[in-house]
């Protein structure tokens, strides 16, 4: 099965400075003839490799915006985070203009279905028998760590679709309702995010999405800002979903959807830091935590890598506009009849990818040489071996990815020693950083 | 394959280090998960009692296709009563060791509940022998 992936690598930018490797959380890239690549069934679209490259070579792929135009009903599925991004002095009702004088004819906050999102916790039965605690599938980065590196909690996963499916499942319905024609509704999701966008191309726990087509944040966001700083915008407008409420503005920010769960409950954000503690949570037992809101990015979706703004600036302008909307707005909407396989979510398999291969005799085979060969290798994770860490060097060396003499330490004792020629060692060193390697030459 | 780790009594920072390292070798040798956290509740557990009672202690983690087998040995002061021990909720933990969220009495009781086969050996006043088996299906 094929995965799809948002994060690309431009050849021609990359330099092969192995940032993205060392921050990827699944170790899914590797530098080969001088550039990243990334291992597609490893990524998880967390972003890292995006946010830390230092020449912008790890792009996220996007939809032609005119593609909307192929609906006569462009529904624009906005989540709060693209409002918090906007200088104080810009009205919220200038921004829904902006949409609306950018082709789109319906305007719906993401948020504005988190209660029953929350209806769906409250009813959801599918671990009653399982050992707690309930894991938030909010973030798509986590839901698809889960799978590939801690399979053991996947059963643990809500199965209840996040805000951004739920609310175009809901406003769908509510738009047929209205009496407008099934097929000639296009619902786009604004995304703050790359792994929002391989949720929509590749979604888990649903055969299709509901969302018809994604908008990078970053794109909508310039575009809008500069509408409203030319002034050309005439019409102040309201959105279709009507205001939100204070729990509905502050939902995909850390602590949003902790913060109104029953029991002990625990938010964690940053994925290194999630890692960190999904570690923990499988070797223990006796931790009695209810409800977990896990979230890739620092400050949840302020944070995300298709946010402009600063992200504790865009959380303390959420966090204004809260105190400032209404808490009774919440359950105004409510679709008749919106039932458990409206908002369910099918199974969702794990994904053991960091496996070292079926057969149990020859997997254990390549782990003891694994361990035999970290007793040679220095265990410094320099990453200049082209692999992130030393183990992962070991790990891809009984794979037959990699040998010893892609490490610079052995590669030079080997030399010295008479073991490889100079020349052999040239090619390995091409093998991985490619012909161009050596600036100096290169200048002169 | 054969796993060594050595463990220092008092040493509640580093408690659970063992248990994390074979946790991932365990999932690169594609081991069911929930056998894998049958090991790694058992090993934690034994982990805790070394650091929570005794001097110091070996583990020995031997993983075979058929079998993970698991042998902790401690330099400490032994089970007075093996049978005693195994019921839950019995504790011979000091009050400081349980205000830091040991000693609930449930060690031997999870180890016994999350191992296949369960042998123990102690001689008080010498020290206690652990052996954890977990066997791989299919």
């Amino acid at each position: 099965m094929a995965f799809h992936h948002a994060l690309k690598v431009v050849d021609d930018l990359c330099i092969g400075c192995t940032h993205c490797m060392q921050v990827c959380p699944t170790e899914a890239i590797r530098v080969r003839e001088g550039k990243a690549i990334i291992i597609d069934d490893r990524c998880v679209d967390c972003g890292n490799c995006c946010k830390a490259c230092p020449v912008s070579a790890i792009v996220i792929e996007q939809d032609d915006f005119q593609e909307i135009f192929q609906f006569p009903v462009r529904v624009v599925l906005v989540p709060s985070v693209l409002m918090g991004q906007f200088p104080s002095n810009i009205r919220i009702e200038e921004i829904y203009g902006g949409l609306k004088h950018l082709g789109f004819t319906h305007i719906f906050e993401v948020e504005s279905v988190v209660d029953l999102v929350q209806e769906g916790y409250n009813h959801y039965k599918g671990l009653e028998a399982k050992e707690k605690p309930f894991i938030s599938i909010f973030c798509p980065a986590i839901l698809r760590l889960i799978q590939v590196r801690f399979p053991s909690l996947v059963e643990n996963l809500i199965r209840v679709k996040p805000p951004s499916d739920m609310a175009a499942v809901y406003y769908r319905r509510r738009m047929e309702e209205d009496g407008h024609e099934p097929s000639k509704i296009g619902i786009y999701y604004v995304t703050p995010c790359a792994a929002k966008i391989a949720s929509i191309k590749s979604p888990v726990g649903e055969d299709v999405s509901p969302v018809d087509g994604v908008i990078n944040m970053e794109y909508l966001y310039n575009k809008l800002l500069h509408l409203i700083m030319n002034k050309e915008i005439v019409r102040e407008v309201n959105s279709d979903s009507g205001p939100l409420s204070p729990r509905e503005v502050l939902w995909s920010l850390t602590r949003g959807e902790s913060s109104h769960q029953k029991g002990r409950s625990l938010a964690v954000d940053g994925i290194g830091n999630v890692s960190e503690f999904l570690e923990r949570l499988e070797e223990t037992e006796d931790h009695n935590i209810d409800f977990l809101e896990l979230r890739a990015c620092d400050e949840s979706c302020a944070g995300g890598v298709l946010i402009s703004g600063n992200r504790f600036l865009t959380v303390e302008r959420l966090n204004r506009r809260a105190l400032k909307s209404d808490p009774d707005s919440v359950g105004k909407r409510r679709v008749t009849g919106f039932k458990e396989s409206d908002y369910g979510l099918k199974s969702i398999p794990s994904r053991p990818v960091m496996s070292m291969g079926a057969d149990r005799k020859t997997a254990l085979e390549k782990m003891q040489k694994v361990e035999e060969l970290l007793k040679v290798l220095p265990g410094i994770d320099c990453a200049a071996c082209g692999s992130p860490s030393c183990r992962a060097l070991a790990e891809d060396i009984v794979q037959e990815r990699a040998e010893l003499a892609c490490c610079v330490f052995l590669q030079e004792l080997y030399i010295r020693e008479g073991k490889i020629s100079i020349e052999k060692a040239d090619e390995i060193n091409t093998t991985i950083w490619g012909k161009m390697r050596d600036r100096r030459s290169q200048s002169k | 394959m054969l796993m060594q780790f050595h463990i220092d009594g008092g040493d509640f920072v580093n408690a659970g280090k063992a248990s994390s390292s074979i946790k991932r070798v365990l999932k690169q040798l594609n081991v069911a998960p929930e056998l894998v956290k049958r090991v790694v509740i058992a090993l934690y557990e034994t982990e805790v009692n070394v650091v929570a009672h005794a001097e110091e202690g070996v583990i020995e983690a031997l993983l075979e296709v058929e079998q993970i087998t698991i042998t902790v040995r401690d330099k400490g002061p032994g089970i007075e009563d093996i049978q005693k021990a195994m019921e839950p909720g019995y504790s011979t933990a000091s009050s400081k060791v349980r205000e830091m969220g040991f000693g609930a009495g449930m060690g031997l009781p999870n180890m016994k509940k999350n191992s296949d086969d369960l042998h123990i050996e102690s001689e008080p006043g010498q020290g206690t022998t652990v052996k954890i088996i977990n066997r791989l299906k299919g």
